[in-house]
């Protein structure tokens, strides 16, 4: 026999906790999953040194009575079942509803030298930061584009580390035009100047953008081009913030219908955030990036609903859409420069996996065809980085997903250990 | 020693990175560890040297063996006492 919940929550970050307290106060049994081993997700990540922001400390509080399934990486998935690979052995979960709350991933874009070690994500370094990675007095560089930048620089300021720049490529006038326009948000206003301050001193670089990085066995300085020329900077971690993409495979194993507006899937559902599948609900980043405030609010309406409150769920809604606009205000002023998809040389690494050059895949039309001819997107990651790429720079379309949804130990598939499932409370 | 200053000296634990011993914060990943050994994490197909990139369990980058077992992202473990790490497998 498996565990069985009312309410199943796939995700623990802001989306997936508000969930799973709002499914709990209608009574529902719930049980709520992650991959990593500790819940508050990527922006709520528990930070060794400072701890939760007050608002994470909150909702990690009111989500307490969900059964708590850490460091579980869900591999494969049945209508009504979930299965889990641990560090253990594997379990396998039921439910009668399910909550996708499985947030988004950041894009990464090939450039020359992206491949070296010191380069990382944005929120992929603040996130190695807050679990102990070794920055302060290390030289950081961080670029691409948006408000994450400046949270990502203060953050990593804090634990010590030297911001060298950070390398926004929206132009300085968009920027500009974005920041009068919080204006009509003081709180969000009140932040963004809070941001701002953690960072004097910090140059902050607009309508620019980093277009190699350097160094031999590891990165050792970039090149920023600027509208005056290339700029070449020493550093020791390259800090990058492309967008992030929907994690959808999950919710597409699953069978629920995926929309496409721009070059990445996320989960379609109705107002009251129902998928495709009847028993199966969708909040925050998977159903579209929409930021933290619209995940809160999304994972409580879906909840809600999941927990049979649809009236309460629906009453919600404006709240909601208001955070939507917002989300596509932030969209549109740091869309992307065309040129960042356009950086990788023939010889630049695409796929990183399988270590599979550009200049590989010409020629191919489909990622199909590139697969079987070069391997490219079938490593470990299976796809999940260059397919977002080559989606983005408009080579070829995502890649779908499959089962399994993460590399698995045999045994897991074999033999799920259910009989003695161990969950503790958060 | 005040509240506050006791309360950010964390506890330390001892593992093993490629035989030598590393020292970090109790609650700290694999890759915080492996990180003040070295920042060569595996080896890519063509010999490159590798390490996290994403950070969260996506990018499988940072795969070491932990405790005999290969293939472990870094990034999403914790560090435990006496763990004993191996990189570039």
């Amino acid at each position: 026999m498996s565990e069985h919940y009312d309410v199943l929550v796939c995700g623990a970050g802001p989306a997936g906790l508000a969930a799973a307290r709002a499914a709990g106060s209608r009574g529902a049994r719930v049980g709520l999953v992650d991959a990593q081993p500790r819940p508050g997700g990527q922006i709520w990540r528990h930070d060794l040194r400072f701890g939760e922001p007050r608002a994470a400390r909150r909702a990690l509080a009111a989500a307490s009575g969900a059964d708590w399934v850490g460091a579980a990486q869900v591999v494969a998935a049945e209508r009504g079942g979930l299965l889990l690979e641990r560090a253990d052995g594997a379990i396998s979960l039921r439910y009668e509803r399910l909550v996708l709350a499985t947030g988004a991933r950041e894009l990464m874009l090939p450039f020359p030298g992206w491949t070296l070690p010191g380069v990382t994500g944005a929120g992929g370094l603040q996130a190695l930061v807050k679990q102990g990675w070794p920055i302060t007095g290390r030289r950081v560089v961080v670029a691409g584009t948006g408000p994450l930048l400046l949270s990502v620089a203060a953050g990593l300021r804090k634990h010590g580390a030297r911001i060298l720049a950070i390398v926004e490529q929206a132009p300085a006038a968009r920027v500009r035009a974005f920041a009068l326009g919080l204006a009509g948000s003081p709180a969000t206003a009140a932040q963004a100047l809070q941001l701002r301050l953690g960072l004097i001193g910090v140059p902050y670089r607009c309508g620019e953008f980093v277009q190699a990085a350097h160094g031999d066995g590891r990165l050792q300085a970039v090149t920023i081009r600027t509208p005056r020329g290339l700029m070449r900077l020493d550093c020791d971690h390259l800090a990058v913030a492309y967008g992030l993409v929907p994690n959808v495979e999950l919710a597409h194993l699953l069978g629920c219908r995926l929309e496409r507006t721009g070059p990445h899937a996320a989960v379609a559902t109705d107002a009251l955030l129902r998928t495709s599948v009847p028993e199966v609900f969708a909040a925050g980043e998977v159903r579209g990036v929409g930021g933290v405030a619209t995940a809160r609010i999304e994972g409580r309406m879906a909840g809600l609903a999941a927990g049979g409150a649809d009236a309460a769920a629906d009453a919600l809604r404006r709240t909601q859409h208001k955070a939507r606009r917002f989300a596509a205000k932030v969209a549109r002023c740091f869309a992307l420069d065309p040129r960042l998809y356009a950086l990788a040389e023939p010889a630049t690494i695409v796929c990183r996996c399988e270590d599979v050059p550009m200049a590989a895949l010409t020629g191919f039309q489909d990622a199909r065809a590139v697969k079987l001819a070069t391997r490219c997107g079938m490593g470990a990651c299976q796809g999940r980085i260059c397919g977002d790429a080559l989606a983005a720079m408009g080579r070829y379309a995502q890649p779908q997903a499959a089962s399994p949804l993460f590399p698995v130990r045999l045994a897991t598939l074999c033999e799920p250990r259910t009989d003695s499932l161990s969950v503790t409370s958060t | 020693m005040t509240a506050r200053a006791s309360m950010s000296k964390a506890t330390e634990l001892q593992l093993e990175i490629d035989g030598l011993p590393v020292s970090v914060p109790a609650g700290a990943n694999v890759a915080a560890a492996v990180a003040r050994a070295t920042p060569a994490f595996r080896r890519a197909v063509l010999g490159e040297a590798r390490g996290p990139l994403c950070g969260m369990g996506v990018c499988f980058e940072c795969r070491v063996r932990i405790d005999e077992r290969d293939h472990q992202r870094a990034c999403m473990v914790l560090a435990r006492a006496g763990m004993r790490v191996q990189t570039l497998v």
